[in-house]
């Protein structure tokens, strides 16, 4: 019975594959790829022939493929920089679509929870200058845990990331020799560690290693049974990551007219430090205007009822206030000169 | 060497259209539709030098950029730095010689055993299979290797290889450092395994060149088995054992899946094989498609270059190296 | 004198012994790949797993239909473009080749056969991505492509040497012309030998990952059109392989074991074929 069910399915697919079936095509981010990828699945029941093919190549390659024009959209945690704006043939919008947080997940052997960071620890750890787990440092911020003398394996990056970004963008704010030494963006030369691909590769790494430190989205820590560290904020707390961290750092800030904004390192009391919004990069004047009606529609059902998924999947929804401001924006999409989204 | 089918032009014989002519067909009578099949099946022959052209013509291009921006020092630079858009090769240079050079070093002895054993010492009967079965190792895609050696290899080299190295060789700087698995260890083991193979059946193929009235000869000396090999069958056929391992070393050097996958992907020249590293061929596979910049880009397309002209150098060798032993016996020698 | 001699036998024992160690050190590694495969590739082998799109993130089950679907298409392309050109220009090779844009074609095909698959991609990615401006599988299609051309080039030639050249000269003698004189008898005694050779080019391009990374790039969809980026075994078993959930680690090691499974049969199909009496070798 389920073997007839899947061979119909299968025809069915493949008939639906040769017929004259849309694809969207999507690259970028992988931060918020375990949302985007349920959204996908979702989006497919409110509209059976929206197809979404989203790889997650990390920001960078979101942002240059948007570029190239190789992409129908792209996807990035870091806005793009002036100089990337500079080169685009045609205007890019930003879209926010959700909030996450970048959480510094570890794998020490006999601690399955409960550390503590300040974020000279972070810094200081990052850049190789805190090399065991018992290093007297880390035990006097967290009196009562024991600390293995394991030998502390950094895990990174390799690839162009927003996660980077935002991470090394909040450890340059925290840290000045940080700022001096290694700096913020997309790729940095980071002074130790492994190099792993997207997400998926640095918790895998942190996975494996004993040892091991990564810093990467709440939602692959979470799924993967991986301890995060709690971060001491500007206000003096230690916070647990968490969506309502994430959110309390967005709320009260001043949304500017791209919608890119940094909200790392806040001054509120349950702010978490290292919160990011995650955009969706799409070029204003669409080539094509079924795909681009496809591209605009879905994104304004992410933006409103997707919302309702990313708590589930430990992402934060997007705050009252900003919602407005990126329906004004989605409805600035056109194509031929028509703008796309004509509800409400 | 005659051509098989001789064909010529009728047009005169000093005109460079007339030389071109005879350079493609050679010289002899055509009729029109042998004449058609010739410039066809010419045409597909071509593809091969218009591709290869291509190729060299479309990297080189798109590495000016950073050939202009860096010239020399990009060979000598340490920094890989896209934030400051700063890029220096040296680290992957550096990465994928080491790695390559040493996958060699393990590789070429038990290569020779193989390759001995099977052209001069194995019963007749299990040549064939035990070849094939070494073949084999060769016809594993890149990627499996790579998982395998992510799952299987660098855990064990995590808690068993390299703490025991570590206890009992620590004093060297070979031999330092945390014991993570991935890295520079594992890459080398990988890539060993991977050339092992295209050595060994070259090298055989090479030991079956050789005339074997040398052996005749060396034995009705009254050598040994052995003795034959080492002193009649080895000198004759080393240049084309030095051909196959140069092909494998070509091939250690554009290697990329398996090794992106277990060397630990970081820019950093270290003495200790429990460190990671970085190949020029990895570097790629995981920038590429992500470089923002027109510099960085380029910069990687650069990177692409070098791995390109050094693999074709020494394929060029290789193969000159195994010729001039290869042509002497077969029937179809190049000319 | 005998002190000597039995010097020399102890050498050539130990000789052997050390060649035939050799020999079983390199079935090591291969004997270790073979049975992790199947132990941990096999208990992902299910329906599902042949006739299923991949699930969203971390939902267990699902499967690789779009890799194997994807696999194939691409493996398809690259034979559609590669064995046309490499057979026909294997062709000149051997029959008219005897000159210098022979030598040239020959040493340009070798050359080729050396060039890192890495660099094939980046070459077709400023070539047919960026100008189509989109990932495709044709690009995908044509990496593939460069990757077998000088294999099936060269082996082409190689075997199409090896016909004898009565057999030319027959045909000739009845007053056949030489263009169907090649396709008809030259081409069809050699043609096992040269299905072998395109088994083993097929066999080493579907294994190819890096060349498509940039190129087909990759699809959770089951989309047959080649002007859309498509999946294909070894990325999705890249990716999967490097990500940190265990259901596709899972689903890596059965695919792993599929492609392998595949390419094997593939050689050994081309092994039996060459056997055969009065064929190929």
């Amino acid at each position: 019975m389920n073997m007839l069910r899947s061979v119909v399915l299968g025809a069915a697919l493949v008939s639906g594959g040769l017929s004259a079936q849309t694809v969207i095509q999507g690259a970028g981010a992988t931060f918020p790829y375990p949302l985007y990828s349920k959204w996908i699945s979702e989006y497919q029941k409110v509209d059976p022939k929206a197809n979404i093919n989203y790889q997650s190549i990390g920001s960078g390659g979101g942002i240059r493929q948007i570029l190239e024009e190789t992409v129908d959209f792209g996807a990035t945690d870091a806005p793009m920089t002036p100089q990337e704006r500079a080169k685009a043939k045609s205007p890019i919008l930003h879209i926010p679509v959700t909030m996450g947080c970048v959480v510094v997940s570890y794998n020490v052997p006999g601690v399955s929870s409960g550390l503590k960071l300040t974020p000279e620890l972070v810094a200081g750890i990052f850049m190789g200058q805190v090399t065991k787990w018992s290093d007297p440092k880390l035990a006097s911020a967290n009196p009562g845990v024991k600390l293995p003398a394991t030998p502390i394996t950094v895990a990174y990056r390799s690839d162009g990331s927003g996660t980077t970004a935002v991470f090394t963008e909040y450890l340059a704010k925290v840290s000045a020799d940080w700022k001096a030494k290694v700096g913020a963006g997309k790729s940095v030369k980071f002074p130790i560690g492994l190099g792993g691909k997207g997400n998926e590769g640095v918790t895998g790494l942190v996975k494996t290693t004993p040892g091991a430190v990564g810093y990467v989205e709440l939602a692959y820590a979470k799924q993967n049974g991986l301890a995060v560290a709690a971060i001491r904020n500007k206000n003096g707390k230690f916070i647990q990551p968490s969506p309502e961290g994430v959110t309390s750092a967005a709320s009260g800030n001043e949304i500017p007219a791209d919608l890119c904004m940094s909200i790392t390192d806040g001054p509120g009391a349950k702010d978490y430090p290292i919160s990011a919004f995650t955009y969706i990069l799409v070029h204003e004047n669409q080539k094509d205007g079924t795909k681009g009606k496809m591209v605009a529609d879905f994104l304004w059902w992410a933006m409103h009822e997707g919302q309702k998924f990313a708590a589930a999947l430990d992402y934060a929804p997007l705050p009252k206030d900003v919602t407005p401001k990126i329906e004004a924006k989605l409805k600035t999409l056109k194509f031929a000169g028509k703008v796309l989204i004509t509800k409400k | 060497m005659q051509s098989k089918f001789a064909m010529s032009v009728p047009q005169g014989r000093g005109s460079w259209l007339s030389r071109l002519w005879r350079a493609f067909a050679g010289t002899g009578e055509v009729n029109p539709a042998d004449r058609i099949f010739l410039w066809v099946t010419g045409l597909f022959a071509g593809t091969a030098i218009l591709v290869l052209g291509a190729m060299t013509l479309q990297v080189f291009r798109a590495s000016l950029p950073s050939i202009r921006q860096f010239g020399w020092r990009f060979l000598i630079g340490k920094d890989w730095d896209p934030v400051l858009d700063a890029f220096g090769a040296l680290p992957y240079i550096y990465g994928t010689v080491v790695s390559s050079l040493l996958a060699l070093a393990l590789a070429v002895p038990i290569a020779l055993g193989i390759a001995i054993y099977l052209a001069e010492l194995a019963p007749t009967w299990l040549r064939r299979p035990l070849g094939f079965t070494v073949e084999l190792l060769a016809a594993i895609p890149s990627v499996i290797y790579g998982l395998w050696g992510i799952f299987v290899l660098a855990p064990w080299l995590r808690d068993s290889v390299q703490p025991f190295l570590a206890a009992r060789l620590g004093f060297l700087p070979f031999f330092q450092g945390t014991p993570r698995g991935l890295g520079l260890m594992a890459g080398v083991l990988i890539l060993a395994i991977m050339i092992l193979p295209t050595i060994a059946s070259v090298s055989r193929d090479v030991l079956e060149a050789v005339p074997s009235t040398l052996r005749e000869g060396a034995l009705a000396l009254g050598s040994t088995r052995w003795e034959m090999v080492r002193k009649a069958v080895l000198p004759s056929a080393s240049s084309g054992i030095l051909g196959a391992v140069i092909l494998g070393l070509g091939r250690a050097l554009g290697e990329t899946m398996a090794v992106t996958m277990v060397i630990g992907n970081r820019a950093e020249i270290s003495f200790s094989l429990f460190d990671p590293s970085y190949t020029l061929a990895s570097v790629i596979a995981n920038e590429y498609a992500e470089a923002s910049s027109d510099l960085y880009l380029s910069a990687l397309t650069e990177l692409g270059l070098i791995l390109f002209g050094v693999t074709v150098l020494l394929n060029i060798i290789a193969r000159l190296l195994i010729w001039r032993v290869g042509r002497v016996p077969s029937g179809a020698g190049r000319s | 004198m005998i002190d000597s001699f039995a010097r020399r036998k102890l050498w050539d024992i130990l000789a052997r012994w050390a060649c035939l160690g050799m020999v079983i050190l390199a079935l090591v590694p291969l004997v270790s790949v073979l049975f992790d495969l199947t132990v941990k590739g096999l208990g992902g082998f299910s329906w599902d797993f042949f006739t299923q799109l991949p699930k969203p993130v971390n939902e267990t089950g699902g499967g690789m239909a779009n890799a194997f679907a994807g696999s194939a298409v691409l493996v398809g392309l690259g034979c559609a473009f590669g064995i046309p050109v490499g057979v026909l220009g294997g062709v000149y090779l051997a029959e008219f080749g005897q000159n210098r844009f022979g030598k040239f074609v020959r040493f340009s095909a070798d050359v080729m056969s050396g060039v890192p698959s890495i660099t094939v991609g980046i070459f077709v990615y400023t070539l047919v991505v960026l100008t189509m401006h989109r990932f495709s599988a044709l690009a995908g299609g044509i990496a593939l492509a460069i990757l077998m051309l000088p294999t099936v080039m060269r082996t082409t030639e190689e075997l199409l040497r090896l016909v004898p050249d009565s057999l030319r000269e027959a045909g000739l003698a009845l007053g056949v012309p030489k263009w169907r004189v090649i396709l008809g008898v030259v081409l069809r005694t050699g043609a096992p030998g040269i299905a072998t050779g395109i088994m083993l080019a097929v066999a080493r391009a579907a294994g190819e990952t890096a060349p498509l990374l940039f190129t087909a790039f990759g699809s959770r969809f089951l989309s047959l059109k080649l002007d859309q980026p498509m999946g294909s075994l070894p990325v999705q078993i890249y990716t999967y392989a490097v990500s940190p959930y265990d259901d596709w680690h899972r689903q890596a090691w059965a695919a792993a074991l599929a492609l392998v499974l595949l390419v094997l049969i593939l050689n050994i199909l081309a092994r039996v074929m060459t056997r055969q009496p009065g064929q190929g070798r």
